[in-house]
């Protein structure tokens, strides 16, 4: 194999020069940032300190790891590359048709797994900040698929719907004293026509100018919520919003209350359990519509809408009425998650509404690979409930001091891994399509070939 | 111009400008029902922009586009529709639609025109049933009680989604893409998306079907297979033809009817047969020697 190792010497070459470039820009870069440190004395002087050790500690982690990149894993992609694809083993078949019944029974015991492991007492706390929380942005990134992943509809400002959500429960339930069941529906029509209001200026927006468009709608939601003093309170927020009830009995601790009525003792666990089905409930109401709607024709001509709207047209689809149907289908699930959210927490203000959550659900749909509601499902249990986990590791202090904080490197950590993911996963965890009718064999659609959308 | 009874499509003084340029000049031609009617004509004659204003893509600036369907009495209606700023009279002899007061979507939907795209426009993310299924959109949306009734699961979509999979089903059969139904439109071979995007134009149900270049980048036996498939479209369905073509062994085999075009304006219109000897079409496509300008110009009268 003589002709192999002037060619290994080439690549070894390259590598290394490679890995020298990479860490000088990594020198350029963090010279300032990191090299550099002001701080202040004791007689309050801004002094400038030096950070040599931790600088070339960096620099040579980055230096040493496109080094590792280009020697052990560029070659093993290239050679995957070159492999034919081969066929799903039988085995992943198996998992296939197990996981999502498997994943249904898991997240139905969850409440009771996590009593018998964490305890009644600290039980509350994993099941409000972990379950609900992330099953919020399971349902909001399910909402947003279908706008996105399906019609290819590019949203930024998916966060206003859910705000319009939250704030009609909030004012409709404190004014008028409404149910909690009868505002459900009325916010997911109120969100859905916000939907189309916004859906009509920019039916002949595409790709970029879309997004923008989008984003800016975000905002003037937000805006106005913040301003609009004598509706909304403006950042003061609306405190004291009615708690959802058991089909009328409230979770109190007087006699009428859920405890009493059940002769169960008081514990604040019951409403949070109870919560837990409802927005369970909800998310699986959003997979559901979602599922059927995709072997419906409107469904199909979302798809069809993201592949190719001219031939669409050609075809005499309404492309006006197919989009305005999208935004106000992805709109009323986020109008549903924002009324729970406002009844969860009994406390509403912008705050909770900024760019960056529509930012977030977005990048759960990326990232699970848009289309796919499984792969949206495991995204938005990666990022919401990585923060939560983060929160969590006490133990990383023993060894990084008292002062380590894990969330403070939240986003660092969430930008590394979208990075990685968009290196190994271009098109998202779960590329693949599954097509919507069969005629003799269910085969899945390669990502190359599906499209992403141009608006 | 005297409408006679088996006109299906009567385009009258079409002119489409864009800006300065004057991409179809006041052209004039009609349709027989049962026809395969050609239109060619060298590059950049202004044949797909006439497609595009009878499918609605474009608006033109001038010009009426008259569709009929049904009995032929239905032409009576033409100045009472054209003066009363309607886009379609409907009676229970037939009806009449003005094309060019239509959105594209509704001369498919309402007028019943399909087409087909020179580059070729199928979804390839969705397999060839998928393809096939989005053609017959309108139909399902009404079986689906516009989505209500299929989200809550009524059996009655299911009977017409099995209906709409059976219709599917035929043309691939007839396309000899039964096989493949289930693989991604985008992973079939050139002449089998060729196949495929008419079939899915066949299933909008149209009265004319129009084709812009459906024999591009066809080989001759894909050519002859092709021939095939129009005879008998025209033959089982009953649908009329208009077609742009290139490849002469189609048009002049197939076509009952050809329309010829240059720079926008329409210099020969008649029979296959005539056309191929006519000088002025000679001329166009092929160009003259220099020598003989001045004789060609006399005899076409230039």
């Amino acid at each position: 194999m003589g002709a192999d190792v002037p060619g290994m010497r080439a690549d070894t070459a390259r590598a290394l020069r490679d890995a020298s470039v990479t860490a000088l820009l990594a020198f350029g870069l963090f010279l300032p940032l990191i090299g550099f440190q002001t701080v202040t004395n004791v007689r309050n002087d801004l002094i400038l300190v030096t950070r040599w050790p931790l600088l070339f500690a960096i620099v040579a982690i980055v230096g040493l790891g496109r080094l590792a990149y280009a020697l052990a894993v560029e070659p093993r992609l290239k050679q995957r590359a070159l492999r034919p694809a081969t066929p799903a083993a039988a085995w992943r078949k198996q998992v296939g048709k197990w996981f999502i019944p498997f994943a249904i029974g898991f997240v139905v015991a969850y409440p009771a797994i996590v009593i018998a492991t964490a305890g009644f007492g600290r039980a509350v706390k994993w099941i409000d900040n972990f379950g609900i929380q992330v099953l919020i942005y399971v349902m909001l990134g399910w909402g947003l698929n279908i706008v996105v992943g399906l019609a290819g509809l590019l949203d930024l400002g998916y966060v206003a719907f859910y705000a319009v959500g939250a704030y009609s429960y909030a004012l409709l339930a404190k004014t008028f004293g409404f149910s909690f069941w009868l505002l459900l529906p009325l916010a997911g029509v109120l969100a859905s026509f916000w939907g189309i209001l916004l859906g009509f200026p920019v039916l002949r927006l595409r790709g970029d100018y879309l997004a923008i468009v989008t984003l800016a709608f975000g905002e003037i939601v937000r805006i106005v919520l913040i301003n609009w003093v004598d509706l909304t309170n403006g950042y003061a927020g609306i405190t004291g919003i009615p708690r959802p009830t058991f089909f009328g009995i409230p979770f109190s601790a007087d006699d009428n209350g859920f405890a009493a009525v059940f002769g169960l003792e008081f514990s604040p666990i019951y409403r949070t359990i109870f919560l837990y089905y409802l927005i369970l409930a909800l998310a699986l109401l959003t997979a559901f519509v979602t599922v059927r709607l995709r072997r419906l024709p409107v469904g199909r001509a979302w798809e069809a809408l993201r592949e190719d709207e001219i031939a669409c047209r050609s075809l005499g689809i309404n492309t006006t009425n197919t989009k305005l149907t999208a935004f106000a289908m992805g709109a009323m699930f986020a109008g549903f998650a924002g009324s729970f959210f406002a009844a969860r927490q009994g406390f509403i203000s912008p705050e909770s509404f900024t760019f960056l959550e529509s930012a977030t659900i977005l990048s759960i749909v990326v990232l699970g690979g848009m289309g796919s509601q499984i792969g949206v499902a495991i995204a938005a249990i990666a990022m919401i409930g990585g923060t939560e986990i983060m929160r969590e590791l006490d133990f990383l202090k023993l060894i990084f001091g008292s002062t380590f904080d894990p969330t403070q490197y939240r986003m660092l950590l969430f930008g590394l891994a979208m990075v990685l993911i968009m290196i190994w996963r271009p098109r998202g965890l779960i590329a693949t399509r599954e097509p919507s009718v069969v005629l003799k064999e269910r085969k899945v659609i390669g990502a190359d070939l599906v499209k992403e959308g141009h608006g | 111009m005297a409408v006679g009874d088996d006109i299906l499509l009567q385009v009258e003084h079409l002119t489409m400008r864009f800006g300065g340029l004057v991409a179809v000049d006041d052209l004039s031609f009609t349709a027989r029902q049962g026809d395969i009617t050609a239109l060619i004509g060298p590059n950049g004659a202004g044949k797909t922009t006439v497609f595009n204003c009878i499918t609605g893509f474009y608006r033109p600036s001038e010009g009426r586009i008259a569709l009929r369907h049904g009995n032929a009495l239905a032409w009576d209606w033409l100045e009472t529709l054209t003066n009363g700023g309607e886009r379609n009279l409907t009676r229970s002899a037939g009806a009449l639609y003005l094309l060019e007061r239509m959105p594209e979507y509704l001369v498919t939907q309402q007028a019943r025109v399909a087409r087909t795209f020179q580059n070729i426009r199928l979804f390839p993310g969705m397999t060839v049933l998928e393809n096939l299924l989005v053609a017959q959109h309108n139909r399902l949306m009404l079986a689906s009680g516009y989505t209500l009734l299929g989200v809550l699961g009524f059996p009655s979509y299911a009977a017409a989604e099995r209906a709409a999979i059976e219709r599917a089903r035929t043309w691939l059969d007839r396309i000899g893409l039964t096989a493949r139904a289930d693989d991604a439109a985008g992973d079939l071979p050139y002449g089998a998306q060729r196949r495929l995007e008419i079939a899915r134009a066949m299933c909008t149900e149209p009265v004319l079907l129009c084709l812009d270049e459906p024999a591009a980048g066809l080989n001759p036996r894909e050519s002859a297979e092709l021939n095939e498939l129009l005879l008998a479209i025209r033959e089982q369905q009953g649908t009329s033809i208009l077609l742009i073509e290139h490849d002469m062994s189609v048009v002049m085999e197939i076509s009952d009817h050809v329309v010829v075009l240059d720079y926008g304006v329409k210099i020969a219109d008649g029979a296959p047969a005539t056309i191929r000897d006519n000088p002025k079409v000679v001329a166009a496509y092929l160009g003259v020697p220099d020598k003989d300008v001045a004789n060609v110009e006399a005899e076409v009268g230039l």
